[in-house]
């Protein structure tokens, strides 16, 4: 009893929390070289639609992955644009770029709504998903939710034991210091924002292609938000990003699997569950996360003219 | 031979050209003229196989019924003083019907009403009228009661499950009544509900969709703006599902839909029309039922044994009838309460005022 409770809630946060990871990798490559994108919002949204259409219109979920992760790039480039080479204000730019996703992302979408997609398939590992209690819990996921702890591990470990990760990190700490050292940090922004967008885009994806297989008007419903929360929840460190998604993914999950057992708690109660968790977390292990932060956070390198 | 014109006859000959020109022109425009313009507000797609899709075939179908109405459709008008100017915009225009189509329009609409009294305003849903606006709704507890007995009949595992937006009254009773059609043919099972506390994020209606079928749950059903989410996670865990809002909804599970309750408004905005174009319209609060033309129960698939369909068609022509009632007496709440008593009934119109739901439906109303 206990047993399936634990298996259903567990596959429960790893779908709901493997787009918010992904999400909050993103984020995390954006501000660990000094820019804070609140709009990360609008370029999942952008990945969601557009990986939608191309699934509808290729009928290959693959291409529409990839076709996702471009858009959130391409998208976060324009950020990109605004925050580096314009020197606009970073909050305020973030906002703006998450409303025009918002809309940008409904009008693409508008003459896909109902479509049906065939989405993200499941796959099955041979041994690994035929075992007991652990097997379909942990082993029977689409592509992108094999994909998400690996490529954690991979943003760990090209932030703090690669050249390029640690030009990154000298940028968001103090970009002066980096150019002094020869890096060109518009150039090093710029990449993170890219990569950030990829990540972005890939998140919305999975929302649109493999948890709900369909689209909706802002079908994240403030999920890049949260992201952007969980990164400063994590420390900006992609491996207790895992942990962060997981406990949110895990909240929504729990608070859902609670109503179905019918647990006689006030569903509008229950739904606050994850943002309560998540403040009881900050208050407990709240301590030095202001100093964890990227020094540079929020400003940008105004170059040498 | 030169022939000659002077300069009276070319100013004759001028204005009759112009004349002809002017009544060329306008003649077939007047006969192309709309006979009534008719204004439609939606608050979300009109491809959302849900709430909107509905209220905009039901004008598509208006218009194919009456070729002179010309339709002016919005969509995605947010509640407020957006959707005020909308319908300004519309009246401005020469609409003389408009459809605010969501709960929210209400009060927009009322404010608009005032100033516009020669302009006829329908709201589906609405409690409150005015001398030019009027609502119209179905009441579904009849049509979920039916649900309730197919699936009644067709459930494995004796556990059904409904995702719902939030627990507001009208939803209360649909639960109920559903439940309630259950328990008259299969005493033994019952109803689990999860609210996702909003009316739209495919996400959590995923989630909460796989977290009742965790439990169990052979028998999907759902009450929030798109339908497509929740009945797409049934088919995929093999499942059966019951729709809700749009007909085409089938398409989404071949194999294992039940049947799904739908809104068909279209011969009911067709009369909207016509009555306002002859005259005719007065405002009141239309409250249909199953022997509506504008609420209609979808096909049985092959899964819903023969019997359950005969025990369904007798249902419905008791209701229509007047010979049963969905909330007879006498009717217990989950925490034990006795809402209605033996031989009493929990009239329809107060649908609005029910807080509570029936006993054997696992949830929490509040």
């Amino acid at each position: 009893m206990i047993g399936s409770f634990l298996a259903g809630l567990l596959a429960g946060s790893i779908h709901a929390g493997t787009p918010l990871l992904y999400a909050t990798l993103g984020e995390a490559v954006e501000e660990r070289a000094g820019i804070i994108n609140l709009g990360l919002e609008g370029v999942m949204l952008m990945g969601a639609v557009v990986g939608f259409i191309t699934t509808v219109q290729t009928g290959s979920a693959a291409v529409g992955v990839l076709a996702a992760a471009l858009a959130g790039g391409l998208f976060n480039m324009i950020f990109g644009f605004l925050v580096i080479t314009r020197r606009a204000n970073q909050l305020a730019s973030g906002l703006a770029l998450m409303f025009c996703g918002v809309g940008l992302s409904a009008l693409l979408g508008a003459s896909y709504i109902g479509s049906r997609i065939h989405g993200l398939n499941e796959i099955r590992i041979p041994f690994l998903s035929g075992l007991p209690v652990i097997g379909p819990t942990f082993f029977n996921y689409d592509i992108l939710v094999y994909l998400v702890v690996p490529i954690s591990v991979f943003i760990w470990w090209v932030f703090f034991r690669t050249r390029w990760g640690l030009s990154l990190r000298a940028v968001g700490e103090n970009p002066t210091a980096a150019f002094a050292a020869g890096k060109n940090p518009h150039r090093l922004q710029y990449q993170a924002l890219f990569i950030a967008g990829i990540l972005g885009g890939i998140a919305g994806a999975h929302l649109s292609l493999a948890l709900a297989k369909t689209w909706a008007e802002w079908m994240t419903a403030g999920r890049g938000f949260i992201a952007v929360a969980l990164v400063i929840f994590s420390k900006w460190h992609p491996l207790r990003a895992i942990a962060g998604a997981l406990l949110f993914g895990g909240a929504i999950s729990l608070q859902l699997q609670l109503q179905a057992r019918g647990v006689p708690v006030s569903s509008f109660l229950l739904d606050m569950l994850p943002y309560i968790l998540s403040l009881a977390v900050l208050a407990a292990w709240g301590g030095r996360r202001r100093h964890a932060a990227p020094a540079s956070l929020g400003r940008v390198f105004q170059g040498t003219e | 031979m030169r022939i000659k014109i002077s300069s009276i006859e070319l100013k004759l000959l001028a204005i009759l050209a112009s004349l002809a020109l002017v009544l060329g022109i306008s003649l077939p425009e007047a006969n192309a003229q709309p006979k009534l313009k008719v204004g439609i507000l939606h608050i979300g797609s009109v491809t959302d196989a849900g709430y909107n899709q509905a209220h905009a075939e039901g004008a598509q179908v208006m218009k194919k019924n009456l070729p002179n109405v010309e339709v002016i459709s919005v969509e995605n008008v947010p509640e407020g003083a957006d959707a005020e100017r909308v319908m300004e915009n519309m009246a401005k225009q020469g609409a003389k019907l408009i459809i605010p189509a969501s709960f929210g329009y209400l009060d927009p609409a009322l404010k608009v009403a005032k100033k516009y009294p020669d302009v006829k305003f329908v709201h589906p849903g609405g409690y409150k009228r005015a001398p030019n606006l009027g609502t119209y709704w179905a009441s579904t507890p009849e049509a979920f009661y039916l649900m309730g007995i197919a699936a009644g009949r067709t459930t494995k595992t004796n556990k059904m499950g409904y995702v719902v937006a939030l627990p507001i009254s009208f939803f209360l009773g649909n639960i109920n009544a559903f439940h309630l059609g259950v328990q008259s043919v299969n005493p033994k099972a019952e109803t689990r509900v999860v609210f996702t506390g909003t009316f739209l994020d495919p996400g959590k209606e995923a989630t909460a969709a796989n977290a009742l079928l965790d439990q169990g749950v052979d028998v999907l059903g759902v009450i929030v703006d798109s339908p497509i989410t929740v009945v797409q996670a049934a088919e995929k865990r093999g499942a059966y599902s019951i729709g809700y809002h749009y007909i085409g909804a089938q398409k989404f599970a071949p194999k294992g839909w039940i049947s799904g309750i739908a809104f068909t408004w279209g011969e009911l905005y067709t009369r909207f029309a016509m009555q306002v174009m002859d005259g005719t319209w007065k405002s009141e609060a239309l409250l249909g039922n199953l022997a509506s033309d504008y609420l209609t129960i979808a096909p049985f698939s092959s899964a819903v044994p023969a019997d359950a369909v005969k025990l369904v068609n007798a249902a419905k022509q008791d209701f229509i009838s007047g010979k049963k009632h969905v909330f007879a007496g006498p009717i217990k709440d989950n925490k034990g309460v006795e809402r209605v008593k033996a031989g009493e009934v929990w009239p329809l119109e107060n649908l609005g005022k029910m807080g509570w739901l029936v006993e054997g439906v696992i949830g929490q109303p509040n």
